[in-house]
């Protein structure tokens, strides 16, 4: 074997090992990875019980609740398949709206209503003119979680 | 074919033809950053959820792009400079470093520019952030870890080791916002479909102005890097005198 194809094997060795090394450890810590929990696997009892997580859906249209005089706002989260009730009051990011993306940090209270004290918006990777998505929201094709 | 790549091996060639290329790399990236500004900000329409605000994308996306990039062509050099003893491949991993570097550090600046408004945060610790500033850190690691041995042929062989060793967060990168729910969306570039070509194009132009660009500066920082090693040799002096 030639020094040139060792140092070939050494090179390729350095990447593959690295690479499997990482595979295993990112499996490992595969759940402090995930950045939230979904509705689904709130109700299904994967979130941690007592201590805060975050909670990502989208909040479903039409359950945008505000109370009067004051910030408090109450919103469900969904992720189509189950849907957990959410109470908020602070500020909110320019893209929170009906429909939208959303992660909520907090906790879930024994009525099982998830009180939050941050809302981030999460949009997805489509970008088109307003008048694009005026002309898709007209037929049945609306729903744009895909 | 391999005489011709012994031959541009060699620092008297590789400074000539480097000096003539310079030029056909930096007109073409100046004009299409240009092109794809004024196509990015003014031209393309707004967003339907985002407005205005989304036109970072044509920087952000680009930078990102090329963090990964440099990176890759980076890890490449360093590979061949291992396998085949070739000094002018580990001089093109360490010229393309801080160039990488500071494409890294756009995307990390505009993408927490771009989150404030939109998301409500500068920053979260979630996979794609993290992989992206950890990406920071080879290169910064790669950069520091050169300076720091003396000796040039050692100092050559054990940044090429880390920057092997950091490929593998190329993958996780890519691929964070598929395997592991984050708050960062998934990819509009490399999803057919995510964005329509009118206004996708500008940030096409963008990027490969941006490649140009990279081209350009790896040669002159390339040049650079001759013009040290070969201080006392007699073809360097006659080609200055010229």
């Amino acid at each position: 074997m030639t020094p040139r194809r060792k140092r070939m094997i050494a090179v390729a060795a350095i990447v593959i090992g690295v690479g499997a090394a990482t595979a295993v450890a990112l499996q490992a810590f595969q759940e402090n990875i995930m950045y939230f929990y979904s509705p689904s696997q709130v109700t299904g009892g994967e979130a941690p019980r007592g201590r805060a997580f975050r909670l990502g859906g989208l909040v479903t249209t039409g359950s945008l609740q505000r109370t009067p005089g004051s910030i408090e706002i109450n919103f469900l989260v969904t992720d189509n398949a189950e849907t957990i009730p959410v109470k908020y009051s602070g500020l909110l990011p320019d893209l929170f709206r009906e429909g939208q993306g959303v992660i909520a940090h907090g906790k879930l209270n024994d009525g099982g209503v998830f009180v939050a004290d941050e809302v981030l918006a999460k949009h997805d990777e489509n970008y088109m003119p307003p008048e694009v998505a005026d002309t898709l929201k007209t037929p049945q094709s609306a729903g744009g979680a895909s | 074919m391999w005489t011709w790549f012994h031959k541009l091996a060699s620092p008297p060639h590789f400074y000539r033809i480097a000096g003539l290329t310079i030029p056909w790399f930096s007109w073409p990236a100046l004009i299409l950053i240009l092109v794809g500004l004024y196509g990015g900000l003014v031209l393309a329409p707004m967003d339907y959820q985002q407005g205005e605000g989304f036109r970072i994308f044509y920087v952000h996306v680009p930078s990102a792009i090329m963090s990964m990039f440099i990176y890759s062509t980076m890890a490449i050099a360093a590979g061949i400079g291992l396998i085949w003893r070739m000094k002018l491949a580990h001089a093109v991993a360490a010229a393309s470093a801080p160039i990488g570097a500071w494409f890294t550090f756009c995307a990390l600046a505009t993408g927490s520019l771009w989150g404030k408004p939109m998301w409500g945060t500068w920053w979260v610790w979630d996979a794609r952030l993290t992989s992206e500033l950890i990406l920071l850190f080879l290169y910064l690691g790669f950069i520091a870890l050169r300076s720091s041995i003396e000796d040039p042929q050692r100092a050559d062989r054990s940044a090429a080791v880390l920057a092997l060793v950091g490929v593998i967060n190329l993958p996780v990168i890519h691929y964070s916002v598929v395997w592991w729910n984050s708050l960062h969306q998934g990819s509009t570039m490399f999803n057919p479909g995510a964005m329509s070509i009118q206004m996708k194009w500008p940030a096409l132009a963008m990027l490969f102005g941006f490649m140009l660009y990279y081209g350009a500066v790896l040669f002159v920082r390339l040049r650079a890097e001759v013009i040290r090693r070969e201080r006392n040799a007699a073809w360097l002096r006659e080609e200055l005198a010229r």
